[in-house]
């Protein structure tokens, strides 16, 4: 190539001892992540593009997932099948994937075949051809996956509408797929307006996991997506921030169909990318204590010591751009009423407010979380997930690398701390049951 | 391109020898273990499978092993539900039960550092579970709420209303769970029985992959797995032939989409054809976007968004099977196109094309199951069980390579015969 436009930082070390993490960015504002693994002679191939169901149009909803669907149907180059053929003759597995601030596309396939998986990824991001023809059947499997996922599933449909009341402004209370009456809206027009804005070289990140080396992918990287000049700037992602809302919200889903209630508590809270330093780290090993798993304070007060319930714990979404979910949930046991488990809970969390983590407590939700991101380094296509979804919600590699020493840091102090965003004054409840009268 | 060529050049290019790889490590004892050693990443994984499963439950009490199963990790020796459960999380120990129609099964990840406690926690749960009352209660609790969820879910009431229907009073036919009332009644006598019947060392087949050397294993498969009663309890069950192949039951549920099962009897996993018949199923289901029903039913008709076969090689009742979601309105025209499909593959196979595709997929992706610990661990142990020898993996991708049309079209003969199905649809289809 006569202009080498790779501006190489700094080299990475991660977890492992010997493995580096490559990082650069290509003249055109494409970023290049590489993660070697060579104990098998297969790269995983991943282009994610900063994008997600929260920047969808106002009334489209569903759009960013719609494209995804979309991106399958060829270019002029490589019509219509011919990518999932060529990835089918090489033995390759593909896929894709939209999230509220993402949307990734990859292949996993021999090494010897990344160059090929690059320029028919990099063809894609410019070159995408629709007809109505292709459109209007797509959008049917669209309507059959929310159909598959979502309306046949009273729990799902019960999750959409906690979202919806916990987001009362910001567009992550809209689900990923999209609302039934807007995706019906959906057209050719509306996806190839958004493919515009959105599938740009500044507006995406690459990242290999694999047998290969970062020299090698640099080289193809400029063969293929370096081609493509940049528009300019790459998206702003300004959404609607959430006001304080204050007040308890109860959201109750009664169907005719739930023969095993529930119940669910969400929380607002700041994501690794909003947090204040430490901040996201502290809510992750608070949670890990109060509900990550069988040894949690949940799983102990109220499945193994009241017998209230048959299963309880919960999860927070750190990866994140906006402020994010935090939720706790429990199972109720024979003949226990969602209102008694629900005060079962409260003073659970009370309780565990109130007497504060035992040394022993907090080593091991430390140890847990961190063991986590080390059996992850296992597997190459978790290794990329990993990196993908933190730079393409605000963060570094640096972070992610150095995630398991501020996990380490966490003081019981910063645990105690954490737990001012277990506010059920501003949460929103959910109570899933059976709905008798129907 | 020439396809065939292509083939050729995919089945050399994945010709690498795994079987140096692959050592049988034997202990004093005389349990055999497969190991896979590497040091890149230093953990551990352990795949096992008992002969056996869930197929061994008794008439009338199905649901005990996978009871057992789940009770396993519930307290143990010296510890408690509790202690049992802090303690794998204090040395970040994966440890977890699980029961299918054939066998039971565990799997343990561990940091090599800690790979003592670790083998110490597995050998405890297989061997001194204490199955206390409260443990006992907890894991029933758990099962009950799980099958009341799943009452409703259609795609586990297709699934149940299949294997129900198509094997009857078979073991087969039995919910693997059990249902509300037989895990209601299950005692204690009961879990100690299936325990002493069904973990056993000599139908125990065993991968390690990680960072272990072979003396270090073979100590520790004594250590676990001795004290396990050296002869296995197992039943035989009768070889079983699908029935009501040919019909269509509907069940009602109140949903907009109708799930839909299909399947018929398929071939052993020793059958010669078998290999032929991964290839032919992949043609008409396989997990990607070039298989015939994805084609046919997503892509040019948008009728759903899932839809896919399968081979499932049971011991007992070899099957193939497949599944798609279709909202109600269309549901008949969705089995109409599958059945057409399965019809036209049996009456005249796939052709050429479809079959290097097919075979140029299968050959080039094996890798692709092979590329984490646990993934290699898991695939060793099945082609163990199945008693394919360690040098399977080198020899797989020659077998897939050596699939000719011919046999590729009698094969799907066999496998789909005059197209008949087991068709079950949970849903408010029109027009069924």
């Amino acid at each position: 190539m006569p202009h080498s436009s790779a501006t190489p930082s700094s080299d990475r070390s991660s977890l492992v001892p010997g493995v580096k993490i490559a990082h650069h960015r290509l003249a055109n504002g494409m970023e290049v992540v590489v993660i070697p693994d060579h104990r098998t002679p297969v790269v995983t191939h991943m282009v994610w593009y900063r994008n997600g169901s929260a920047d969808d149009p106002v009334g489209q909803s569903g759009i960013a997932h719609f494209l995804e669907h979309l991106m399958f149907k060829g270019t002029a180059k490589h019509p219509q099948g011919e990518f999932s053929d060529v990835v089918t003759e090489l033995g390759g597995e593909e896929n894709a994937f939209t999230s509220m601030d993402y949307t990734a596309y990859y292949q996993r396939v021999a090494r010897e075949h990344l160059g090929t998986m690059m320029a028919m990824e990099s063809d894609r991001m410019k070159g995408l051809v629709l007809t109505d023809d292709v459109v209007i059947p797509e959008r049917d499997v669209v309507m059959e996956e929310r159909r598959m996922r979502t309306e046949t599933d009273p729990g799902a449909q019960l999750s959409e509408s906690i979202a919806a009341a916990l987001y009362a402004h910001h567009p992550y209370g809209t689900p990923i797929i999209g609302w039934m009456h807007e995706i019906e809206q959906l057209g050719r027009q509306e996806a190839l307006d958004y493919y515009h804005r959105f599938y740009t070289p500044e507006n995406a990140i690459l990242v290999i996991a694999g047998d290969i080396t970062s020299d090698e992918v640099l080289a193809l990287a400029e063969q293929t997506y370096g081609t493509i000049p940049a528009l300019g700037e790459p998206p702003k992602r300004k959404r609607p921030q959430e006001p304080e809302l204050r007040g308890a919200k109860k959201v109750t889903l009664a169907d005719p169909k739930v023969e095993q209630p529930s119940l669910q508590r969400s929380f607002l809270v700041p994501s690794a990318t909003t947090a204040s330093p430490g901040e996201s780290e502290a809510i992750e090993v608070m949670i890990q204590i109060l509900a990550g798993g069988q040894t949690s304070v949940l799983h102990r007060q109220l499945v193994v010591e009241q017998t209230c319930a048959v299963a309880a714990g919960g999860w927070y979404h750190s990866t994140s751009l906006d402020k994010t979910r935090m939720l706790v949930y429990a199972v109720p046991n024979a003949g226990v009423s969602l209102d008694e488990l629900e005060t079962a809970m409260d003073r659970a969390i009370a309780d565990f407010i109130a007497t504060g983590v035992t040394d022993k407590e907090l080593a091991r939700a430390k140890t847990r979380l961190i063991a986590d991101a080390f059996y992850a380094q296992d597997s190459q296509s978790a290794m990329a997930r990993m990196y993908g979804s933190a730079l393409a919600t605000g963060a570094t590699i640096e972070d992610v690398t150095r995630w398991p020493d501020a996990i380490d840091a966490v003081t019981a102090e910063d645990v105690m701390k954490a737990t001012r965003w277990l506010d059920a004054r501003t949460s929103v409840t959910g109570f899933l049951i059976k709905d008798e009268a129907a | 391109m020439n396809k065939p060529t292509k083939v050729a050049q995919q089945a050399a290019v994945a010709r690498t020898n795994h079987a140096d790889r692959i050592r049988s490590v034997v202990s004093p004892l005389g349990i055999e273990a497969w190991l896979v050693e590497d040091y890149t990443v230093p953990i551990i994984a352990v795949e096992g499978l008992i002969e056996g499963g869930t197929s061994q439950d008794p008439a009338g009490k199905p649901g005990l092993l996978h009871c057992l199963m789940g009770a396993l990790d519930e307290g143990s020796g010296p510890y408690d539900s509790t202690a049992f459960q802090e303690r794998l999380d204090d040395f970040a120990i994966e440890l977890s039960f699980g029961a299918d129609r054939d066998h039971a099964s565990f799997h343990l990840r561990t940091l090599a550092r800690h790979r003592d406690e670790a083998f110490d926690m597995l050998r405890l749960a297989l061997t001194e579970a204490r199955l206390d009352s409260d443990s006992i209660e907890r894991v029933r609790a758990q099962i009950i709420a799980g099958l009341r969820h799943e009452s409703t879910d259609p795609d586990v009431m297709a699934h149940r209303a299949w294997f129900a229907t198509a094997f009857g009073q078979h073991p087969y036919g039995r919910s693997s769970k059990g249902t509300l009332d037989s895990v209601a009644a299950i005692t204690r006598a009961d879990l100690d029985r299936t325990r002493e019947t069904l973990l056993n060392r000599s139908k125990l087949h065993l991968v390690v992959v990680g960072a272990i050397d072979p003396d270090s294993l073979a100590r520790m498969l004594d250590d676990v797995f001795g004290p396990l009663p050296a002869l296995s309890g197992v039943q035989p069950v009768a070889l079983a032939q699908p029935a009501a192949i040919g019909t269509r039951k509907v069940i009602d549920l109140d949903v907009p989409q109708a799930s839909i099962r299909f399947g018929a009897a398929g071939l052993a996993r020793n059958d010669p054809d078998f290999v032929a018949a991964t290839v032919v199923n992949h043609i008409l289901g396989g997990g990607v976007f070039s298989s015939r029903l994805f084609r046919e039913v997503r892509e040019k008709r948008g009728l759903a968004y899932s839809v896919s076969s399968h081979l499932a090689p049971f011991a007992h009742g070899p099957l193939h099977m497949g599944g798609t979601s279709t909202k109600n309105e269309r549901a008949a025209e969705s089995i109409a196109i599958i059945e057409q499909e399965i019809g036209s593959l049996a009456h005249d196979g796939p052709n050429e094309q479809e079959l290097a595709t097919a075979k140029n997929y299968l050959i080039g992706s094996y890798a692709l199951r092979l590329d984490t610990s646990a993934k290699l661990a898991s695939q060793l142990v099945h082609i163990k069980a199945h008693g394919l020898g360690r040098s399977y993996l080198d020899e797989r991708n020659g077998l897939v390579a050596g699939v000719s049309l011919e046999d590729a079209v009698r094969t799907a003969k066999r496998l789909y015969g005059a197209g008949e199905l087991l068709t079950i649809v949970v849903g408010r289809p029109v027009g069924l």
